[in-house]
């Protein structure tokens, strides 16, 4: 098993448990480690795009497509109702002026840590 | 599985074996789910038939894998469409020419071999991003500028290849012309490098371009008679200051001295960094300023003023004109920019207003000192390619904001190259204008200022959205290909084009019946007897192709 699969499937685990919420800091630590791999490639795929604030087109599409509640930051990396099958579909099949994006850029396993550091506080139903 | 044009399925099993021999297994893709990541995102053919896709995809890591995948393509003639980032958007992005091609992905070719901050050049691989190129340069701490286009995570040399541009100066703007040898594998598989690179053991491949003989670079841009492997390109080395000042002039004829003492003070080096152009008066933005538009807003503007604006005929009317003298607002200004040590910025900006000053009523204002370096945090605050720094902010282009609830799909660009005066902007804005009107196409809707990334000549560069709407589509693109002609008859021709214009937009340069063309061609059957390579690619078909699609 990669690291990345193995963080993927940690990540799912802990989501199973309840997420962050009432966690102390050792674990939020080791949380933050958990999802270093995913949080690397937001940064360098999705960053320049979806940051927080209007001087990132996705996060202002976003904004403007959810105004107020708790999607209405546009800021992806705080949703808190973003399953990771949706992350997934949306970077191999893009939106609107937003590409879909090959293998090559972002591989399978990254893909899994990216969906899983984006759906990190996003309840398991 | 899908299989490549006049190839049968078993010897294109064959190849896919043999092509996994050299590069894996996981960078031979041939699913359906997979290939449609090689869709072109942007593509005018959305749900269309005609939609360019690949039959399959190939993703070498090496310039000895290249060399091995175009023997195989030559033994059974497999077509072959090499793209480096994939992220030609609104030109073709990562699908093939000739539909059905199989893409040779060289995403995975991403090293940087070298920055050399004391001759202030790169040597890089065709998968390395601006935003590549730049996070590496940070990280060593280089003092060497990159100039780059807007979208930041486009290939360096792609971009070149494809004869993009950028911001700072004129030296480094132009894309093709700042870089400096080239490696190529030739269609046969043969290895080739340029300039000085063709000597053995070079010692200044990235320092002199042309070597001894022909020198043959250019044909290896916008074509189809090689696959680039490694490029070197001239950096700027880290400027001091860089300074933003504008110069406002009153009246619409002010436009043709205006453009003519932009054309003097860059060609004499007075300015170095990027001119831009913009009307206050009749609402239309500067290049720089497109996506703080589309971030806050356009300006807001009184109701007479807007009324004003619509009954402009070819941006002008005396009312407006008098409104703008009496509201203190300028038909036209100019923004230039300056980078260097301060002392000499401000020499260069002093001679700069002498010569704008021959202008009655023209204003001058520095807007922006910047003391350099900057982070890319504190470049937000301006059009950060300007300060060599890489970012994705023009995809607010398109994009959904309050000011477009309706997002696009993407969008093809139509970009005609216009001389560097008044009175072409001003002749091009009533031909094109005429045109778009009648085809229906939603571009010259109001008077339209082009931009100054040549040095030596004007560029429109304008978004023509493509929609979920199939029937539009086939419009607009129908409109795009009579605004090419149009433009041909007028001595104008597009600088760059998408797959689906290139054949139209060839047929414009047709001087001595099509005399560039049949060069090409001749090239083509010389490189390329099999016609492996980019079949297509600007119109230059392999000959058991030519005249059949």
């Amino acid at each position: 098993m990669s690291a990345c699969k193995l963080i993927g499937s940690l990540a799912a685990g802990a989501l199973a448990l309840g997420g962050v919420a009432g966690t102390t800091r050792a674990s939020a630590d080791t949380l933050a480690a958990r999802y270093a791999p995913g949080r690397a490639v937001y940064e360098k795929w999705c960053a320049a795009c979806h940051d927080p604030g209007i001087i990132h087109p996705g996060t202002h599409a976003l904004m403007t497509k959810y105004p107020g509640g708790s999607r209405g930051s546009g800021s992806i990396t705080a949703w808190t109702d973003l399953p990771a099958t949706y992350v997934t579909f949306m970077v191999r099949h893009g939106m609107s002026v937003m590409p879909a994006f090959r293998k090559t850029e972002i591989s399978a396993d990254e893909l899994a840590a990216l969906a899983a550091y984006l759906s990190r506080n996003t309840p398991a139903k | 599985m899908r299989v490549p044009p006049n190839v049968s399925a078993a010897d294109y099993a064959k190849a896919l074996a043999e092509f996994e021999q050299v590069i894996g297994k996981d960078w031979v893709f041939t699913s359906d789910e997979d290939l449609d990541l090689y869709r072109d995102a942007f593509s005018p053919f959305l749900n269309e038939p005609e939609e360019k896709i690949a039959s399959g995809a190939l993703a070498p890591v090496s310039t000895e894998q290249v060399q091995q995948i175009v023997r195989i393509a030559n033994k059974y003639r497999i077509p072959l469409y090499p793209i480096s980032t994939g992220k030609n958007l609104g030109y073709g992005g990562s699908a093939p020419a000739y539909s059905g091609s199989v893409v040779l992905d060289l995403k995975r070719m991403n090293r940087i071999i070298e920055v050399n901050e004391q001759h202030a050049f790169a040597l890089v691989e065709p998968g390395v991003s601006y935003f590549d190129l730049y996070r590496h340069i940070q990280e060593h701490k280089l003092k060497v500028w990159i100039d780059c286009p807007d979208p930041g995570w486009g290939s360096v040399m792609g971009n070149a290849l494809d004869r993009g541009g950028g911001y700072t100066s004129a030296n480094y703007r132009n894309h093709f012309d700042s870089h400096c040898g080239m490696e190529i594998v030739l269609p046969d598989g043969e290895l080739l490098r340029t300039g000085m690179g063709a000597i053995p053991n070079a010692q200044t491949w990235q320092q002199y371009k042309s070597g001894c003989g022909p020198w043959i670079d250019g044909i290896f841009s916008q074509s189809n008679y090689g696959v680039v492997t490694k490029m070197g390109f001239w950096l700027m080395p880290e400027p001091e200051a860089f300074q933003r000042c504008t110069v406002s002039v009153p009246r619409y004829q002010d436009l043709m001295p205006l453009v003519q003492i932009l054309n003097f003070v860059e060609n004499s080096r007075i300015t170095s960094g990027f001119p831009d152009i913009e009307s206050p008066l009749l609402g239309y933005p500067p290049v720089g300023q497109v996506q703080l538009w589309n971030e806050t807003g356009p300006p807001k503007m009184s109701a007479e003023h807007l009324q004003l604006m619509a009954g402009t005929k070819l941006g002008f009317s005396p009312e407006i004109e008098a409104y703008g003298a009496r509201a203190g607002i300028p038909y036209w200004r100019l923004w230039l920019s300056f980078h260097g040590p301060e002392e000499v910025i401000q020499a260069q900006w002093h001679a700069a207003q002498r010569h704008f000053a021959r202008i009655d009523g023209a204003k001058f204002a520095i807007v922006d000192q910047v003391k350099l370096p900057v982070d890319a945090q504190q470049a937000t605050k301006y059009h950060e390619p300007e300060l060599g720094v890489p970012s994705l902010r023009a995809f607010s282009i398109g994009a959904r904001t309050p000011w477009t609830p309706t997002p696009s799909k993407g969008h093809m660009w139509f970009s005609p190259i216009i001389p560097r005066t008044g009175a072409a902007i001003i002749e091009a804005n009533r031909v094109f204008s005429e045109a778009a009107k009648s085809l229906g196409m939603p571009l010259f809707t109001t008077f339209t200022l082009p931009a100054c990334f040549w040095e030596r000549s004007f560029i429109f560069i304008l978004a023509t959205p493509v929609t979920e709407d199939p029937k539009t589509n086939r419009r607009y693109r129908e409109g795009f290909k009579k605004l090419i002609e149009v433009g041909g008859q007028h001595g104008w021709g597009e600088y760059r084009t998408a797959p689906v214009f290139q054949k139209s937009v060839m047929d414009v340069y047709s001087f001595n019946n099509h005399a560039l063309q049949r060069f090409h061609a001749t090239l083509k059957d010389a490189i390329d007897p099999n016609g492996i390579l980019s079949a297509g690619r600007y119109d230059i078909w392999p000959k058991h192709l030519r005249g059949k699609t």
